[in-house]
C-alpha cells in the first residue's frame, strides 16, 4: 500500500514535469527513420559502445615521458557506480607491459614457512571472492592549478569503481605459512620499474589478488594478468602486474613510499604511509563543461566514497554553502565502494553554486578546502578530499567554482 | 602492524571454511636460487645488497653516459626530475625534493636504480655499476667525497639529511565543520 502511494506521488510529480516539457514539443510530425525500415547489423564478437557514444580517457597532464602517465575516467558521462573496464582510470610509471600469462609467476617468500611460485592457473584454483570497491589515485584532484574550464574528468578522473574477483591475500598467506615476527609485505610488479610498495599487515584487511574485473580478466593497463587490490587505500598500493610478495618484519622503504606518495607539510616534515582515502564526494551532473539548456527541473547527481567503511550521507548546497540539503543515496551503499547520490532541484535561471559534502559511518565529514589547507598547506600533493563545487551561470554554462 | 593483528583473519578463514587450516597444496616450492633474478629489494639496514663495489669517479662517467640526458649534467633535473640540490627547501614555498634534500635512505637510491633505471634499459646495470652511479648521485648532493666508493657495508651508513623528516599518518587531522553536518536522516533506496 505504501509502495502504491509513493508510486502515485512520483507519477504526480512526473505529470507536473510533463507540463514543463510541453513547451518544447516537436513542431514537426515524427517520421519513420531508416533504421526502422531495414534489417539491422549482427552483433560483433566483442561488443563496442554505439558510435554515437564518444567517452574516452585521456592523460590529465601531457606526460613528460611516454610510459609514465595516467589517464582519467569520464565521470561526467557515466551512470551508476560501476566503471566500464575500458574507461577505468589507470596510472603507469614505466609503460604497460605485454605479459605472457603462461610465463607469468607470483612468488611469495620471505618470512614464510613454504615459499611458493604460482602460475596463473594455480592462482585461479584458490577459493575466489568478488567484491565491489572504488580505486582512487592519491593524486586525484590537484591541490593547485585549478582552471574554470575543468571538467569533473579533469578534477576527479583518477577514481573508478569495479567488481574485483580473485584470491583473498589472507588465504595465500595461510598457504605459505607466515612466520612469527612478520608484520609487512613488499608487493612488486613485473613492469619496467618493478613497482614496489611496503604494506603493514593491519592495512591488508580485505586485500585481494585480483585477476578479473567486472567479469572479465584484467585489462593490460589494470595489471594483467594479476594485481594486488587493497580496498579503500591509495591506488598506488594496489600493485599491478604483481609478480612477487615478500613477507618481512619492517618496511622496505622503496622509492615510491619515500620520495613519492608521501605528504609534505608546511613545516617541512613529511607524512609517510598515508594509506586511507578519506571521505570525498563530487557532483557529476551538472558539472564543469556541461550546459543547462533551460530553467526548471534538473536532478543533481554525484558520487561519494570513503576508505573507512560506508558513506553515511551526502549534503548538497546550491547556494555556495549557505544552506545544505540532504541528498538521497541511491543504493547499494557498500563499504569502500562508490555510492551514488541525487537530489531534485529546480534551476530558476539565475547564478548558482553547487557543492557536495560527504560524511562516513565513522562520523568523519569531508572538509572544506579552507579547512584542509589550514592544516596541510598546498604542497602535500596527495590526498586532497576537499569539498568541490560548480558554478552555474545565468546562461546555463557550468564551470569550476571552489 | 603486528603479525597478531592479521592472525584472526587467517585463522577465521581456516576455521570457518569447509577446509582445515592445512595448506591447499597449490603451487611449487620457490627456492632462493630460482627466484634470485627477481629478489632484488634492498632494505635500509642493507639486507638485499649484492656483493660489489663502485666509486664516485666510476659513477661520473656512467652518469654522464646513462643518466645526464634526462636528469641534467649535475643532477639539476631536465626532462626527468632533479636528483641534487634543494637542501633546506622543504619548509619553503618552493620545496625541491631530491635524493639529497628529501630521501631518507641511501639504500632506496640503490634499490631504485637497480630495479628501474636507466629509463631506456632498466635492470641492465651490473652491481658494481649500480654502486658507482649511486655513489656519484650522493656525491652530487655533497654527501660523499670525490674519492669515496660504496659497497654493501658502507652504503647503508651514508647519513641522509632528511632521515628524521618523516612522521606517521595522523589523519583524521581536520576538525569537523561548525555548525556540524546535519544529522538529518537521509533516504536510501536499494
Amino acid at each position: 500500500m505504501e509502495n502504491r502511494r509513493s508510486f502515485l506521488r512520483m507519477a504526480g510529480s512526473l505529470a507536473g514535469a510533463g507540463v514543463a516539457t510541453g513547451a518544447l514539443a516537436e513542431a514537426n510530425p515524427l517520421d519513420v527513420p531508416p533504421w526502422t525500415r531495414e534489417q539491422g547489423a549482427t552483433a560483433p564478437g566483442y561488443g563496442r559502445p554505439s558510435p554515437s557514444e564518444t567517452l574516452a580517457r585521456y592523460p590529465r597532464l601531457p606526460p613528460r615521458f611516454p610510459g609514465a602517465s595516467s589517464t582519467v575516467t569520464p565521470l561526467q558521462g557515466l551512470h551508476g557506480i560501476l566503471t566500464p573496464n575500458g574507461l577505468h582510470f589507470e596510472r603507469h610509471h614505466a609503460g604497460i607491459p605485454a605479459i605472457d600469462p603462461d610465463r607469468h609467476r607470483l612468488v611469495v617468500h620471505g618470512l614464510v614457512e613454504r615459499p611458493l611460485a604460482l602460475t596463473m592457473d594455480d592462482i585461479v584454483r584458490f577459493p575466489a571472492v568478488s567484491r565491489l570497491h572504488f580505486l582512487e589515485c592519491s593524486g586525484n584532484t590537484p591541490w593547485l592549478g585549478a582552471k574554470p574550464d575543468w571538467t569533473v574528468q579533469d578534477s576527479h578522473g583518477l577514481i573508478s569503481c569495479a567488481e574485483w574477483t580473485g584470491v583473498e591475500l589472507s588465504i595465500l598467506l595461510a598457504e605459505v605459512g607466515v612466520k612469527p615476527g612478520a608484520a609487512w609485505i613488499l608487493a612488486e610488479g613485473a613492469d619496467a620499474c618493478a613497482m614496489t610498495r611496503s604494506i603493514p599487515f593491519d592495512a591488508l584487511d580485505g586485500a585481494i589478488l585480483a585477476y578479473a574485473q567486472n567479469g572479465e580478466r584484467l585489462r593490460p593497463e589494470q595489471g594483467y594478468p594479476l594485481r594486488l587490490f587493497l580496498p579503500g587505500l591509495e591506488g598506488n598500493l594496489s600493485i599491478k602486474w604483481l609478480r612477487r610478495i615478500k613477507v618481512g618484519d619492517q618496511p622496505f622503504q622503496t622509492r615510491e613510499e619515500t620520495s613519492k606518495y608521501t605528504d609534505l607539510m608546511p613545516d617541512g616534515t613529511v607524512r609517510q604511509f598515508t594509506f586511507v582515502m578519506e571521505a570525498k564526494s563530487i557532483i557529476t551532473a551538472p558539472s564543469g563543461g556541461q550546459h543547462l539548456h533551460e530553467p526548471g527541473f534538473h536532478e543533481i547527481r554525484g558520487l561519494a566514497w570513503t576508505g573507512r567503511g560506508r558513506i553515511a550521507g551526502v549534503e548538497v548546497s546550491t547556494d555556495n554553502g549557505i544552506s545544505w540539503r540532504e541528498a538521497h543515496l541511491e543504493g547499494p551503499v557498500l563499504p569502500r565502494c562508490l555510492t551514488r547520490f541525487r537530489l531534485p532541484w529546480r534551476w530558476e535561471g539565475g547564478p548558482a553554486r553547487l557543492l557536495s559534502r560527504a560524511r562516513d559511518e565513522t562520523g568523519y565529514v569531508q572538509p572544506s578546502r579552507e579547512a584542509l589547507v589550514a592544516v596541510r598547506g598546498t604542497r602535500s600533493f596527495y590526498h586532497n578530499n576537499a569539498v568541490f563545487g560548480w558554478s552555474i551561470e545565468p546562461n546555463g554554462s557550468v564551470t569550476y567554482a571552489v | 602492524m603486528r603479525y597478531e593483528a592479521f592472525l584472526p583473519l587467517i585463522l577465521s578463514l581456516g576455521l570457518a571454511g569447509p577446509l582445515a587450516a592445512e595448506p591447499l597444496g597449490i603451487g611449487r616450492p620457490a627456492s632462493s636460487e630460482t627466484i634470485a633474478a627477481w629478489d632484488i629489494d634492498v632494505r635500509p639496514d642493507g639486507q638485499g645488497l649484492p656483493p660489489g663495489r663502485g666509486s664516485v669517479r666510476d659513477g661520473a662517467g656512467l652518469y654522464a653516459a646513462r643518466c645526464a640526458a634526462c636528469h641534467g649534467a649535475r643532477g639539476e633535473g631536465a626532462a626527468a626530475e632533479a636528483l641534487a640540490g634543494g637542501l633546506g627547501s622543504l619548509a619553503s614555498a618552493k620545496p625541491l625534493r631530491t635524493v639529497g634534500s628529501f630521501w631518507p635512505y641511501a639504500t632506496t637510491l640503490f634499490d631504485y636504480v637497480r630495479r628501474a633505471m636507466p629509463f631506456d634499459a632498466p635492470q641492465s646495470l651490473t652491481p658494481d655499476e649500480t654502486y658507482a652511479v649511486s655513489a656519484y648521485v650522493l656525491h652530487l648532493n655533497g654527501l660523499l667525497p670525490e674519492e669515496a666508493s660504496l659497497d654493501a657495508t658502507s652504503l647503508p651508513r651514508v647519513a641522509m639529511p632528511n632521515r628524521d623528516g618523516f612522521t606517521a599518518d595522523p589523519r583524521p587531522d581536520v576538525p569537523p565543520p561548525s555548525p556540524p553536518a546535519r544529522p538529518t536522516e537521509h533516504t536510501e533506496s536499494r
